[in-house]
Formats: structure tokens, sequence, C-alpha cells
């Protein structure tokens, strides 16, 4: 109850005077940002304009030199590690998709799902229905339902992005962040991924990084383009992509 | 883990091997001890403790494939663990020995009246009982590893790093151990054991009945492996071998599965090097020379590494011609074999021995087929037709 007091802001996500840097390099410069509940943003900017490392700080993977990173408006991501950012309800595709090719498909989806994380919890581990239905919808949300004892590693590219965006599910989080979801998919997956992302919005707030300016146009959704590590514009796709500065960073005039 | 079609060959192959190691723990026993000596099918004792050797090297080969197979955690520092399960059965053994010894001291070991040690040393109390020495056996080397993983892991000290410290660990125990003053019998080790639980290591039935044990142990670890690997937590370990941050992203806290089996694999090789000292009947700090585990990681690489059939196979064969060659014209140039063997093995064989059988046995089965009875196992039986994709 204490929660209702402390709590600074309304915000999922909340960056403040965030700042980074790497052997003098400042690859996050005085970056603030806020998601609120059900958002969805999508992220651009050029080649090292932050957009990965801003994802780190808020996985817990980088420290930032200073600033506020704020979850749910109590939680200092800060100070916490990996695991326990996944387990508050932080979900991360990587840029490089990334699954368990030695595991089966659903083997990786059984091995995503917020259950019961421990050494023990694990090497004594009974299936249940409950688990295996909620495989069973996943597999069909990211239509390789016919595919689910396939080799992870014997996936398309496409598919590997599809599986890890699966595994994002099966984790059941709060915040999703994706992390150049169609990387290297022909216009059709490009279009299908649009839309489950659309659809998993429906129930999660979705942070997606892209270059893809078509993808981000078809999701619809505010865009905040980063440069050198802070936000230069947001707005729709169209304030976005007709500022002035952003179009500069962007043709590199 | 794997395919539903590759963990029933290797459910095939875990049956045999146990009907195998059972069957050879039997039997050879029973040929050494009820066939009279110079019969053609009498195997002689020599061989029956080799035997128990080669038993002991492939729970130690279990134990490394556990950790490396599996989780990826290549310890080059293995035969530490085993050596200071050795240490504990031989400090029993000492005991055991009483006032037989050369000097007649009913309490101190030899070497400790030689060295005109006071009394027994503190860390000796208690290895007069067998229950003590047991637990201990599996204890200081789960202890150590605890330890050493404790620290290594929680700083996600991974790969060759990893590789190096555990190399620096058991060279800096070959270095105490070689000392005269830590209490261990430095240079000549522990030796001239008598007898254990009141029977003496000499007779053909205790050799028989160590080697029985032997094989009993290597199939209580194989089961112990295996329920590890084919649980949910062989799961987590293997997605920690291929993805580390991909699986601690999902939320496991991946340093205590990494101390997890890293602590069990070191008990496992404690209890190898326990039932390895009364058949060799000796323990010196040579046992942790870094070349024994270097050694002992190879065993696995070559039988396969990540199947522990393979691992425990590859500890039988390398160290067969080990043996042969070891004792014949050969001898000096074991080394360089060795050493080609491993080069051999990565560049043609990088899955080893049983890897590359299961790799060849799954190419043999026409492909849409196997698709099929995949899906149609996991569903239930509906085994309905569709393109492989």
């Amino acid at each position: 109850m204490n929660a209702m007091e402390i709590r600074v802001t309304s915000a999922l996500l909340y960056l403040d005077g965030v700042h980074v840097s790497f052997d003098g390099f400042h690859a996050i410069n005085n970056l603030s940002l806020t998601l609120e509940p059900g958002e969805m943003r999508a992220i651009i900017g050029p080649n090292g304009a932050g957009k990965t490392t801003m994802m780190d700080i808020i996985t817990g993977k980088t420290r930032p030199d200073e600033g506020t990173v704020l979850f749910d408006g109590i939680t200092d991501l800060t100070r916490l590690d990996e695991t326990r950012i996944a387990e508050l309800g932080i979900g991360r595709k990587f840029q490089k998709p990334t699954v368990f090719e030695s595991h089966t498909i659903e083997d990786n989806l059984l091995l995503a799902l917020n259950v019961d994380h421990s050494v023990k919890g694990t090497l004594f581990w009974r299936g249940s229905k409950p688990e295996a239905e909620r495989i069973d919808r996943v597999l069909e949300t990211i239509r390789l339902k016919d595919a689910r004892s396939r080799l992870a590693g014997s996936l398309s590219h496409g598919q590997k992005q599809w599986l890890e965006i699966g595994m994002l599910l099966a984790q059941d989080p709060k915040l999703l962040l994706v992390d150049e979801p169609v990387a290297g998919m022909t216009d059709v997956e490009t279009q299908q991924t649009a839309e489950l992302l659309k659809e998993i919005n429906k129930e999660k707030t979705v942070m997606v990084v892209e270059h893809d300016m078509a993808f981000v146009r078809e999701l619809g959704v505010k865009v905040t383009c980063l440069h050198e590590g802070a936000v230069l514009a947001e707005g729709t796709i169209d304030q976005v992509s007709s500022n002035e500065r952003v179009i500069e960073v962007y043709l590199g005039r | 883990m794997t395919p539903h079609v590759l963990t029933r060959s290797l459910d095939r192959s875990a049956t045999i091997f146990i009907i195998v190691v059972a069957g050879l723990g039997v039997l050879i026993p029973l040929l050494n001890l009820l066939l009279p000596a110079g019969s053609m099918f009498q195997v002689p004792t020599y061989l029956v403790a080799l035997f128990g050797k080669y038993a002991c090297y492939a729970i130690l080969a279990l134990a490394i494939d556990l950790i490396w197979g599996y989780c990826g955690i290549l310890s080059l520092g293995h035969g530490a663990f085993f050596a200071l399960g050795g240490y504990a059965m031989g400090m029993y053994m000492m005991r055991q020995i009483g006032s037989r010894g050369v000097y007649g001291n009913p309490v101190l070991p030899d070497f400790m009246v030689f060295l005109n040690y006071p009394g027994l040393p503190w860390y000796w109390y208690g290895f007069d009982m067998f229950w003590f020495a047991a637990l201990m056996v599996v204890v200081v080397p789960g202890l150590l590893a605890f330890c050493f993983g404790w620290l290594a892991f929680r700083s996600r000290v991974t790969g060759v790093y990893l590789s190096i410290i555990t190399q620096a660990m058991t060279y800096a125990l070959l270095l105490a151990f070689f000392r005269n003053d830590f209490g261990f019998g430095g240079n000549n080790g522990l030796t001239d054991f008598k007898d254990i639980l009141g029977f003496n290591v000499q007779v053909d039935g205790t050799r028989a009945t160590l080697f029985m044990l032997s094989c009993a142990a290597l199939i209580l670890t194989f089961l112990i492996c295996r329920a590890v690997v084919t649980s949910k937590l062989g799961k987590v370990l293997i997605a920690i071998r291929d993805a580390e941050s991909r699986t601690r992203f999902l939320g496991y806290r991946v340093e205590s599965y990494k101390l997890f089996v890293f602590t069990l694999s070191a008990c496992m090789a404690g209890v190898a090097g326990a039932l390895y000292v009364p058949q060799v009947g000796i323990i010196n700090p040579g046992e942790f020379a870094p070349g024994n585990s270097i050694e002992a990681v190879i065993w696995v690489a070559v039988g396969g590494r990540g199947t522990l059939v393979g691992a425990a196979l590859g500890a039988v064969v390398v160290n067969y011609a080990k043996t042969y060659f070891t004792s014949g014209p050969l001898a000096p140039y074991w080394l360089f074999m060795l050493g080609a063997l491993f080069i051999l093995v990565t560049l043609l064989l990088p899955k080893g021995i049983i890897g590359t059988f299961n790799a060849w046995w799954e190419r043999r089965k026409p492909e849409p087929l196997s698709a099929r009875t995949e899906g149609g196992d996991r569903q239930g039986g509906v085994a309905q037709p569709k393109p492989a994709e």
C-alpha cells in the first residue's frame, strides 16, 4: 500500500537523465523516455544512436553511470540483474535471433514459460496440462504448430524471429522489448509480424526497435527517434519523418 | 533434449550400456574366482584390477561430460576432485594399518613417524571410521567445487578463463600435496595399504568385490547423470551451454545451475577416486597433475561429448589404448599418440564416437517418415501426414 505513495509516475517504464559511456564514448547521453501501460512504441534512429544500449540498460545487462530507470513506477531497475528483471516481467528479443538451437521448438517455449525457474523446481519438474495448453496457444500464434518437434536450429531466419517472439509470449511479461523483429524477413513475413505485434499489444506494453520504415508505418504507433544517445524527436511517423533534424541525421547532412 | 527419435535411440543405448556394465561386473569376478588358474577363460587378477581402474575412469568421464558436454563448463582440473576423493579413502586405509606399519605406531601412519610428527594432525581425526571417510570422499571435493564455483560463476568467469583457473587449482593442490609438512605423505603419498573394512586388499576376493562395486558405482553415476540431463534442468543446462545470456533474460539464475551441476560432478569424481585408490594401492600428488585432468577431457571428446555412453566408452577405449601402447616398444611415444588422437578426433569426429554413430543412425532413416512419427508421438498418435517444411 506504500507503493501508491512512493510511486512517482504512472508510466510502466520511466527513464530520466540516463548516461552511459564506454571508455569515454557517450553511448547514452541524458536520455529521458516514458512508456505508458498498454502502449506500443517504435524506436528508430541511425546506427550507433544507442537503441540497443538502451535495451541493455532496461534489462540489466549494462549499468548506467547516472540517471533513473523505473519499472512500474516503483522498481529501480539499475539495482537489479538480468534474472531479477526478467522475473519482474520484462522480456527481450535480441537483434540477432537467439533461440536454443539444439532444443526443439516446443522445448524452447517450455523453457521460456514463466514457471518455477529454481534449480530444485526444474530438477523435479513434471509437465502439466495448463503448461502444455499455453505452449499450444503460443505455437498457434506464431504459426509453428506443425513444426513443434523440429530442432530450432533447423528453422529459417524468419521462423527463428517468430519463435523468439513466441518465447517472449510464453514468458508472459508486462513489457516486451523487441529489437529489430523484421530484420531479414520477406515483405509478407514483415506484414505478418506487424499484425502479430499489434495483436500482442492488445494485452501488453511493447517497445520495438526497427530500421524498416515501412514496418514502423504499418504499426501506426508513436515513434521516438534517437540520435547520439538522446531523444531527437517524438510523435507520429509522419511528424517524425518530416522533422528537419531527423532528415538531417538520417541523410547525414 | 533432442528430437524424439534421438532420445529413443539414446534410451536403447542406455539400456545396452547398463546391461553390458552389469554383465561384465558379474562375469569378470566369476571368471577370476571360480576358474582354476591357467584355464583359458580365467581372468587373471591383474586384469580385474585394470578393468576396475577403467570403471573408475569411466565415472570420472561421466562427471566431466555432465558439466562440459551438457553445460559447456570445460573444467581442466577435474582430476583434483578425483584425487581428493582418493586421498580421503587413502587416509582411511592408512589408519586401518594401525600397528602393522614398519614403525609399529598404533595411531600414526609410517610417514608421520618418519617425519617426527608429535601427534595426529586434527584433519586426520575421524578417518579411522569408514563411514566418516566415505562421507569425506563426497564432501571434500563437493565443498571445494562449491566454493570454487561460487566465486567463479558469480563473477561470470566462463570459457577459456574458467578452464585456466581450474588448471591453476589442480596445480596449486599438486604443489601443496607435494609438501611433507602438509600432512598427506608428501611426495610418496599414501600407500602400503593392508585392508579395507577388514578385508585384505591384496586378496583376489577383495579385488573382485572392488571391481564389482566400481561397476555398480558406474551404473549408479550413469543413472544419476541421465536423470539430471533428461529432466527439465537438463534442458536448462543445454540452454546455458548454447545461449547463456538468453537463458538469463528468460529469468534463470545461470550461476545457480552451474554451481549445482559443478558440485554434483565434483562429488562423482570424488567417488571415482575413492574406488580407484584401493585397486591401484597408492595415491600420491601425481594424481593432481594438470595433464591427468586434460587426459580425462580427451576421453570425453573421443567418446562423444554430450552423450553419457560416449563419455564412459571414451574413457575405456583411450585407457585401453594407453595400457596397450605404454606396455610395448611404442611406450615413449604415447603422449604424441594421445595428442594426435585428440587432433584427429577434433578434426574428423567432432561429435566423438557415439555422437558420430548417432548422426549416422539418424541419417539412415528416411526423412519424412521420421518427421511424421515424431509429430505423431507428441500428439498422442494422431499422425496427420503433412509436408515437412
